[in-house]
């Protein structure tokens, strides 16, 4: 039995499935619904979408495409973009999302955060949070949205965070993100330690290794953007997701 | 034909998908003369104990659905409405539906690794001999998708369906007659929910 969840994590722009390096050179992949299809059979247990470009343009969810993958999706789907309110919270839930994911949002306001989880149980609700090195090697909190929203400390604002409601942390390594050597190690240990809720770490896996080493550095989940869309050393696009007994061997 | 109950506590599209997935039928609805005809029940939930208590009253359902789960109508309640089976829950000050005796408490964790809520994929033991169940033993191990912070505790071991072990060892799901509660999510667990899902269609 696995406790580590393996998460894919496929990023939407417009109605097409893109990958990024460093946040950054957006290749298109493929239709998103399509990959839901793959995944389902291969009994993936769980799986991330998040709206790159929502919360930069300031638009809402796409709640019809996000109902037309929700209905695709035999298991649990977390989606992140563009959140900005209890009425576009209601609707995902409604439409089949079991995780909202709020990210540029909290940075302003965590009583979105509050109010949906007083509602739906904390459970259900994410905050996710886009971490980059300074200069001076010091985590920052990046914002999406490209205005300096929030310049304090990241661990003050992720216990903020959890205090507020959050009941998982997802965090992206803007550094690590598309490069495929591994997870930032470092950042994983320094929040886990200080965290008392699941963080989910993303950015960085190339390899099943990587994995287990993120999971030993204290992450309760394991997400992944390009191990499970690339295969081979040119990194052709093919939907890709170990087998189950091979998971467990590697968490063993 | 199952009729799932929509009260407003989310997350009904997928279980709708799935039934039609394993051939299926259902229909949403918050009508309380169309749940008193179905000839199954689905009742499903995500969100809070009190405000699912305070929306089934408004929509004045409490009745009809303690009159289908006493009637022997195949019916099953996922995650909150599981919980709701139950007579009071810690989560909040309503009364549950109080159709299998029992309350609701919060996970008390001792382990420090493991934290609050219990969300994941987990091992759950079944009563073989239960029809919900059916054609399980095809699996090496069974797994359910859970996403939870309170606990089912039946004040009958009779009605113990399903344990699950999480620090402790908690009900994972109960039954009664015809009335079945489940903490976990079929409708999330792909190949495992899909057999699940297709016995509850297949019970009379």
């Amino acid at each position: 039995m696995l406790q580590t969840r393996v998460i894919p994590v496929l990023l939407l722009r417009k109605k097409g499935l893109v990958k990024t390096i460093k946040f950054n050179q957006s290749k298109y992949i493929g239709d998103p619904i399509n990959a839901v299809k793959l995944f389902n059979d291969k009994e993936v247990d769980e799986l991330v979408f998040l709206d790159i470009d929502a919360s930069k343009e300031g638009r809402k969810p796409d709640f019809e495409y996000i109902k037309s993958i929700a209905s695709e999706c035999f298991m649990p789907l977390g989606y992140g973009g563009g959140i900005t309110s209890m009425d576009d919270i209601n609707k995902l839930f409604a439409l089949g999302v079991e995780k909202v994911i709020i990210n540029s949002r909290a940075l302003v306001d965590l009583n979105l955060v509050t109010e949906a989880s007083n509602i739906y149980g904390n459970q259900s609700i994410v905050v996710a949070v886009d971490v980059q090195k300074n200069l001076f090697g010091k985590y920052k909190i990046f914002s999406h949205s490209k205005i300096d929203h929030n310049q304090g400390d990241l661990l003050d604002y992720l216990k903020s965070a959890q205090n507020a409601g959050a009941g998982e942390i997802f965090i992206n390594s803007v550094d690590h993100d598309g490069m495929m050597k591994g997870y930032d190690l470092n950042l994983i240990e320094k929040l886990s330690k200080e965290l008392t809720v699941p963080m989910v770490i993303c950015g960085g896996a190339g390899e099943l290794i990587h994995l287990k080493e993120a999971v030993s550095k204290g992450a309760s989940g394991v997400a992944a953007g390009s191990l499970f869309i690339y295969h081979g050393p040119h990194n052709a696009v093919l939907i890709n997701y170990p087998q189950y007994k091979k998971l467990k061997q590697l968490f063993k | 034909m199952i009729t799932i109950i929509d009260y407003g506590m989310g997350n009904l599209g997928s279980i709708q998908n799935m039934i039609k997935k394993v051939g299926g039928q259902s229909i949403i609805t918050s009508d309380s003369e169309i749940i008193s005809k179905a000839d199954k029940v689905l009742l499903p939930g995500v969100g809070s104990f009190d405000r699912a208590m305070s929306n089934l009253n408004e929509l004045n359902l409490v009745n009809v659905i303690k009159q289908k789960a006493s009637s022997g109508t195949p019916f099953l309640g996922i995650c909150l409405g599981m919980q709701l089976l139950a007579d009071r829950s810690e989560e909040g000050t309503s009364n549950g539906l109080g159709i299998i005796p029992g309350e609701v408490k919060k996970f008390v964790i001792k382990k420090k690794e493991m934290k609050i809520p219990h969300m994941g994929w987990n091992l759950v033991r079944y009563k073989p001999s239960s029809k919900l169940f059916a054609n399980f033993e095809i699996f090496d191990e069974v797994k359910f998708y859970f996403v939870h912070s309170y606990h089912f505790v039946a004040k009958f071991d009779s009605d113990i369906l399903t344990t699950t072990s999480y620090d402790l060892d908690f009900t994972s799901g109960v039954n009664n007659g015809n009335v079945y509660g489940l903490q976990f999510h079929p409708e999330k667990s792909h190949k495992y929910g899909m057999q699940l899902i297709k016995n509850f269609t297949e019970l009379l």
